[in-house]
């Protein structure tokens, strides 16, 4: 007896495709290696393919084609013309497009072998893989629709929520038990599904913009999850590892971010930031006053500064001023000034939004500091120039036991001697939270938008 | 909760042993795969650079997109036409994530550079 020559071909091409994954990955713990690392994984990617359609039986090429042409199309031009600071929305679309595919085939097999044909250990995963990537689907289509602000981004509550949703969540559950029972209930095995959509959509209505980063690293977890459950349903080995590889990458930076705002996964994902404690905080209104500066003013203390930390935040990607305060940098560095950039883990909406949008305007990497390596040379820094950023370096979460920011480690903004603001507006930040640092008296505040007035500072730096 | 576990514990019970023995050996085999690729997953991940991270996701989303493999066989024209277009709407999500998610990870990766060459003047 001797295994069909295709079938071994196709075997072998899966490990490879496996190994070169691996290795992909792993090149990407340096910046100087990660371009070749991703080169190997795209050519794992190919050889999977074509391993695949070597066994499998064609006899009509019309779907795949049809279905690879208008994906390939969609996908590159999503990959061309998508600006960086939409980043955010076209990862977390991307992971529904994933979930997607794997609900799809779920179906198919449901459709085609029915529950007793498949077996109850291919049923098992077949219930894992439709159940988490229809929650996948809907869950990302909602992250996308907030980060887009087609949706507010602002958590929804509504009485009774939790025990709704936890509700629902269990009645789920208990229909996936049941289906292991009898696999060939079909009204069984679409209603989960359909209550897998609906608890996607409910999962993530309540999470606030801030908390985006966890949701889309939790996303992604579960997007892998599907996938490997795939695998186990249709008996292959390459997307169990693929699937394995991005779900535990998922679940890794969710831990990393949740522990970054100090709070646990049931927190981000049922607790609802910024709902309740903005209410009972708007009541009272405290009368004081800011005085605003001018860019100019700005510009006298950048002069006088020796050293420099910048602090980011999600309002740069809004006013794409980026590319500005990378000049302004090469500008305040050719004059001997040390600069440096804090990234706080959770700055933007998802884990590394700011580096890749400094990366974008030349910012090289060795200027970007991660949040430990710098927390501590704040008071030993002139002027901290904050742009768009609030939550990350609001001294609230150190004390105010109420806040919902309490606990979350911040950037020490705080201990430097000057700190220079720049705002669209005096509003408080995603957590509702106001910030005391903004009426320090040591702190200069230069409201508008945070491009024209980094172009009016570069001008007047360059007289 | 504690119905549930038991619930659950029993389900778990009833599948293995339930499971005809070919299929227990292909349960635990793969279940290997799982949980060692996992592992794996954690110690390369953990090894990446934070400032790599939003390539990472969408890099570990391309390759997610493997699931395009799946999605081939139920295009392939064998089955049934709903399957068929099941599997052509699956092919289409897994290729936006399998070319638009390297194409968009290459285009990131190459912003990433050290110091003293290029950027913006």
């Amino acid at each position: 007896m001797t295994t069909d020559i295709n079938i071994v071909i196709s075997e072998w091409t899966y490990l490879a495709a496996a190994i070169l994954f691996v290795l992909g990955l792993r090149a990407l713990s340096s910046p100087a290696t990660a371009r070749r690392g991703m080169f190997m994984a795209e050519i794992g990617m190919a050889l999977a393919v074509v391993g695949t359609l070597l066994y499998t039986q064609i006899l009509t090429w019309t779907y795949i084609l049809v279905g690879a042409a208008v994906g390939s199309v969609i996908g590159t031009l999503m990959a061309v013309f998508m600006p960086m600071t939409a980043m955010p929305q076209r990862i977390a679309l991307s992971h529904s497009f994933g979930a997607l595919a794997a609900v799809l085939v779920g179906c198919f097999k449901y459709l085609e072998y029915g529950g007793e044909g498949l077996g109850r250990l291919r049923m098992t995963a077949l219930g894992f893989e439709v159940l988490f990537g229809a929650l996948t689907v809907t869950g990302s289509l909602m992250a996308f629709g907030k980060l887009q602000e087609l949706i507010r981004g602002a958590p929804i509550t509504y009485r009774g929520q939790n025990i709704f949703n936890v509700a629902l969540f269990f009645t789920t559950i208990a229909l996936f038990l049941y289906l292991l029972y009898e696999p060939n209930a079909a009204w069984v095995f679409y209603t989960m599904m359909a209550l897998g959509f609906v608890v996607g959509v409910l999962l993530v209505m309540p999470i606030g913009g801030a908390d985006m980063p966890v949701v889309i690293s939790l996303l992604n977890s579960y997007a892998g999850l599907a996938a490997a459950a795939t695998g186990i349903a249709i008996d292959n080995k390459v997307l169990i590892i693929a699937g394995s590889l991005d779900g535990t990458s998922g679940f890794f930076l969710s831990i990393l971010m949740s522990r970054a705002m100090n709070r646990s996964f049931a927190n981000v994902l049922f607790g609802a930031v910024g709902a309740a404690p903005a209410g009972s905080d708007a009541g009272k209104p405290e009368p004081r006053t800011v005085i605003r500066y001018t860019p100019e003013d700005a510009k006298l203390m950048l002069e006088s500064a020796n050293s420099i930390i910048i602090i980011p935040g999600y309002g740069m990607a809004v006013a794409q001023a980026q590319h500005i305060v990378h000049e302004m940098t090469e500008l305040l560095v050719s004059r001997g000034t040390s600069v440096r950039y804090a990234i706080h883990p959770v700055a933007g909406r998802m884990p590394g939004h700011m580096n890749v949008l400094l990366a974008e305007a030349g910012v090289p990497y060795e200027q970007l500091f991660e949040m430990d390596h710098i927390n501590d040379d704040f008071q030993n820094t002139d002027v901290v120039v904050v742009v768009g950023a609030n939550d990350v370096i609001n001294p609230a979460a150190r004390h105010k036991k109420h806040s919902p920011l309490y606990g979350m480690p911040i950037l020490n903004a705080d201990q430097a001697r000057h700190v220079i603001i720049l705002k669209r507006s005096m509003g408080a930040g995603f957590a509702g939270e106001d910030n005391e640092l903004f009426y320090d008296p040591k702190t200069m505040m230069v409201l508008g938008d945070a491009k024209q007035t980094l172009t009016h500072i570069v001008q007047h730096l360059k007289k | 909760m504690t119905p549930l576990i038991l619930a659950t514990t029993d389900a778990a019970r009833h599948i293995t042993h339930t499971l005809a023995p070919m299929d227990f050996s292909r349960l635990m085999f793969y279940l290997f795969i799982l949980v060692l690729a996992g592992f794996l997953g954690f110690e390369v991940i953990g090894r990446v650079s934070p400032t790599l991270h939003t390539p990472l996701m969408s890099a570990t989303n391309a390759i997610s997109g493997i699931s395009l493999v799946g999605s081939l066989v139920a295009a392939s024209g064998q089955y049934s036409l709903t399957s068929s277009i099941l599997g052509m709407i699956a092919v289409c999500a897994a290729s936006i994530n399998v070319v638009g998610g390297f194409l968009i990870t290459d285009r990131m990766l190459r912003m990433f550079k050290k110091k003293d060459r290029g950027g913006r003047k």
